[in-house]
């Protein structure tokens, strides 16, 4: 599946570190702010793999879209390695729940729209080759997304994400629509990604044994507003083992952090 | 039904085997009838010309006669070879039901009008009146071909250009949309040729004039839905290309014009079918040229049969411009999945 080109160390590739502090964030509906975020504190080391967890719609999302820089803090700063974050960049590339690929473009175009976008694709196309031969999709470089399967689109996602040698990799709920089956290659399939590339990782999921199988750190949000409720280390070689027993333990107390200790 | 009989197979009698052998060309050729029916419907169409005396002073009947059984025989030719070739056999039996009804149907003209008078003339002419205007004022009919493409593509382009163009700057500007939308809103459900009379007064030729109003018909439609289009593509398109570095320019070129265009080929087309309109009645207005004034002028010389003529060029052109725009969309839509096929 990975070819020799894929596995080549990349130069660019080292993670950055990812400050945020005190951020908090709003949203006005109808004249009315609605509070997301809560005067949010955290750190990610450069290459550290770090999920965020909480109940779904309590804001995890959209500190993922400011760390992206899609949209301004409205208090607090976002910084990457001590720079304050002004907007998007391709050093912090973002893969969505849905794979979002664009329709009219076939595979390879999809993946070549970050190094077209900075203008640097006539030099790089090797670069789009070897990302897409990292998931393993070598063969579908003329396809057109309609012809792909919830699978094969967001590893195309992934790739496209790749292709630029983020320092920070946003992952947002990647793997939420995928079938279970596929869900569970592909995590292992990032953390492979994770290793060999080196960048820091942000993962958003609700699937606590996700976050636990990928994760070096778990941190744990209540509901909206968001506010950091705990901030577990996962201190677990890899590659995991699903069963581990150390795993089953962080796992039972992160439900009962999320209000579901009964029923486990 | 099994096509091998044991007597075939053990060849007990010769005249079995010929009979079975005739029943299976007959089959065959059963498979085949409509075919060499659409053949007879022609042939029949012929004898019709010269079944007796037309009852008017028409110049073309015998070459309209001799074109048709040359149609039939070609058709009955072309069932013939089917019988070995699966190609042209298919594509002879798709055609044939259509052929076979063309063909009596021109049959029943040919009788109705230049044979026993039926239909009042010299409004119904027959087919060979409309034949001897393609003949022998062929010239004429080219020159006003011509003249309808220049100014119908003239115009179409022009408005489609500048809809297009005027429908992504709303679409992509908040500034642009405040001071068009009104206007548009006010204006645009106008029919275009209200604006004739006006038009021919204000343009220094009619020709100018003409090119205005097909632009403006075509504009309306291309700028509404390539307005719609670029307004209704998903935000997430846009987070995705600027996470990745996009700048605005490209966010514009490479992310909304592709995402609206379908939405643009509808207003396209939409713009094709008002601009026919325009076209025409600007011809038969004021321009002194092109098919709509060809009608126009064989009404008033009373020569219907130039003007069934004309309608049925014109019908072709329409037509024609409609298959070419859909042409040029399946090219640059391939992506998406089931496209209406014209």
């Amino acid at each position: 599946m990975v070819s020799a080109a894929a596995l080549k160390p990349q130069p660019q590739a080292a993670g950055a570190a990812l400050d945020v502090v005190d951020v908090s964030h709003h949203f006005d509906i109808d004249g009315a702010a609605l509070p997301v975020l809560d005067h949010v504190t955290l750190s990610a080391a450069p290459g550290e793999f770090v999920a965020l967890l909480g109940p779904s719609g309590c804001g995890k999302s959209t500190l993922l879209r400011l760390v992206a820089g899609l949209e301004p803090p409205r208090a607090g700063r976002l910084l990457e390695d001590g720079r304050v974050i002004a907007g998007p960049h391709p050093s912090r590339v973002v893969v969505f729940q849905d794979p979002t690929l664009f329709p009219w473009r076939t595979v390879w175009k999809n993946v070549a729209l970050g190094l077209e976008a900075q203008g640097i694709i006539k030099s790089e196309r090797h670069r789009v080759d070897a990302a897409l031969a990292m998931v393993g999709l070598s063969g579908f470089s003329n396809a057109y997304p309609h012809q792909l399967s919830g699978g094969m689109a967001q590893r195309v996602s992934l790739a496209r994400a790749l292709v630029n040698d983020p320092d920070i990799l946003v992952l947002d709920e990647p793997l939420g629509k995928l079938d279970s089956l596929t869900r569970l290659s592909m995590q292992t399939e990032i953390v492979s990604l994770w290793q060999r590339q080196g960048f820091t990782t942000l993962l958003v999921t609700h699937d606590v044994e996700e976050a636990l199988f990928l994760a070096q750190r778990v941190v744990v949000f209540s509901e909206r507003p968001a506010k950091l409720k705990a901030d577990i280390q996962v201190d677990r070689p890899y590659p995991r083992h699903r069963g581990d027993p150390h795993l089953a333990d962080l796992r039972r107390q992160i439900l009962g952090l999320l209000g579901l200790d009964a029923t486990w | 039904m099994p096509t091998y009989s044991v007597s075939d197979a053990l060849e007990l009698d010769v005249g079995t085997q010929l009979a079975s052998r005739t029943s299976s060309l007959l089959r065959a050729v059963r498979g085949h009838a409509i075919g060499f029916a659409a053949g007879l419907g022609w042939a029949a169409f012929g004898l019709s010309c010269l079944w007796r005396d037309d009852i008017g002073d028409w110049s073309r009947t015998q070459e309209v006669a001799i074109a048709g059984f040359a149609i039939g025989g070609a058709i009955a030719l072309a069932a013939a070879v089917g019988l070995w070739s699966r190609a042209v056999g298919g594509a002879v039996q798709r055609r044939a039901p259509w052929l076979l009804l063309i063909g009596l149907l021109l049959a029943a003209w040919e009788v109705v009008t230049a044979k026993l008078g039926l239909l009042p003339q010299p409004f119904f002419p027959p087919p060979q009146a409309i034949v001897e205007v393609y003949t022998d004022d062929l010239p004429k009919l080219v020159e006003s071909v011509f003249a309808s493409v220049k100014l119908q593509l003239g115009g179409y382009l022009i408005g489609a250009a500048v809809g297009f163009v005027t429908g992504v700057s709303i679409g992509w500007s908040r500034a642009v949309g405040y001071w068009v939308h009104p206007v548009l809103r006010f204006i645009g459900p106008l029919p275009a040729t209200a604006w004739l009379p006006i038009a021919f007064f204000a343009f220094p030729s009619s020709w100018s004039a003409s090119t205005f109003l097909i632009a403006l018909a075509t504009g309306f439609p291309v700028t509404v839905l390539t307005w719609s289009g670029v307004a209704s593509v998903s935000s997430a398109y846009y987070d995705v290309a600027r996470t990745l570095g996009a700048k605005p320019s490209f966010l514009v070129f490479k992310v909304a014009i592709p995402a609206a265009l379908p939405h643009v080929f509808v207003g396209l087309f939409m713009g094709l079918g008002a601009s026919f309109a325009v076209l025409v009645v600007a011809e038969m207005m004021g321009v002194k040229s092109g098919l709509g004034w060809y009608l126009q002028w064989a009404q008033g010389w009373a020569a219907y049969a130039n003007m069934y003529a004309a309608l049925l060029v014109m019908s072709l052109l329409c037509s024609g411009a409609i298959t070419a725009l859909f042409k040029v969309r399946d090219r640059l839509l391939v992506w998406q999945k089931g496209v209406v096929k014209w």
